[in-house]
């Protein structure tokens, strides 16, 4: 039998929001795995699900909720904050009876709402980072169009109305919450990174290009086991 | 600006020790790597980047997201603040350039 992906819906702040699921209900361990943010996300969806289906075979149910204001999601983006984000994703763990979360890049930043379960996080991104990326992009975007825009004027424009950045649509709220947005401390708490004794794979979440990698996909599902196998649940 | 006089004869080299007292990687070994994590290029391919080796303009991948990629991950793997008024095209121009821009920072 080979291990299929469903969509699967929880409901947050009015809205019935989408999810992946894979695995049975019947699993001893059930994991949410929290995707990194804006662009990133795209660039590492397949490796998701890809993780997911090994995660099946392995016998454990995994979820991968999309956050509000993404996909199908009937919310606006620049309705969003982190704080509502954190709220999205531990309604999910609630709702599907998430026995451990999972954590990438800034999905890290919004993963600690239900901090008695076990937490693994891999690379973990500081908000800082991915907000000054986006606004470097916009700005370099506008200087191809000849426009000059500045960080600051941006920023400051955000409180009138959302700014686009990078393709996302993003609330004053939203550019606030991520100028200080670090991955909080919580009580049981794994931190994974790429490297020799970590996640065998590259940073694909930075790829110009998405790209697929069927080894690093085994590399985390091995990890996300052993981790899960070993605390709670 | 043009590249450096030192760009032509001495490639960068490979694993030097910049000498700078520390003991991590040498910006020449951070920057392959963030290059090869931005555009999926193995490590045989950033080993053979030479000086001249052209990035922007030959390297379809680096549009402006890339370059805003590549400008964070520089910050925080060479422990350097880039001002977005130092950036312009020919800092991108060759892989030689980009780590004269990388070097200075990082001796500032």
């Amino acid at each position: 039998m080979s291990a299929a992906v469903r969509p699967v819906r929880y409901h947050f702040a009015g809205h019935d929001e989408h999810c992946l699921s894979a695995g049975t209900a019947d699993a001893e361990r059930r994991i949410l795995i929290v995707q990194p943010l804006f662009d990133e996300m795209n660039r590492m969806r397949r490796v998701l699900v890809q993780v997911m289906r090994d995660l099946e075979r392995r016998g454990l149910q995994s979820f991968l909720p999309d956050l509000p204001g993404y996909n199908e999601s009937m919310a606006a983006l620049s309705d969003q904050d982190l704080d509502h984000w954190r709220g999205a994703v531990s309604a999910a763990a609630a709702q599907f009876g998430a026995t451990h979360i999972a954590s990438i890049r800034g999905g890290c930043l919004i993963d600690d709402g239900i901090p008695h379960l076990p937490h693994w996080r891999l690379a973990p991104a500081k908000g800082a980072q991915l907000l000054k990326t986006m606004i470097r992009a916009r700005i370099a975007g506008d200087r191809e169009a000849g426009l000059v825009t500045h960080s600051e004027a941006l920023i400051a424009s955000a409180q009138k109305a959302p700014v686009e950045l990078a393709g996302n649509r993003l609330s004053a709220a939203m550019l606030h919450s991520l100028e200080s947005a670090e991955a909080k401390d919580l009580p049981i708490l794994t931190l994974c990174n790429l490297g020799s004794d970590g996640v065998e794979g590259s940073a694909l979440w930075l790829r110009a290009e998405p790209q697929d990698d069927p080894q690093m996909s085994v590399s985390l599902a091995t990890h996300l086991d052993n981790w899960s196998a070993s605390c709670g649940g | 600006m043009t590249k450096a006089a030192t760009g032509t004869d001495d490639p960068i080299g490979m694993a030097q020790d910049n000498g700078a007292g520390s003991q991590g990687p040498s910006t020449d070994a951070i920057l392959r790597s963030i290059l090869s994590d931005l555009l999926g290029l193995s490590a045989e391919q950033v080993a053979e980047m030479t000086a001249e080796t052209e990035l922007f303009g030959a390297l379809p991948e680096l549009d402006s997201m890339a370059v805003a990629g590549l400008l964070t991950e520089m910050e925080d793997r060479l422990g350097i603040v880039i001002d977005d008024e130092d950036v312009d095209a020919e800092l991108f121009e060759t892989f030689g350039s980009l780590f004269e821009f990388a070097e200075t920072k990082r001796a500032a």
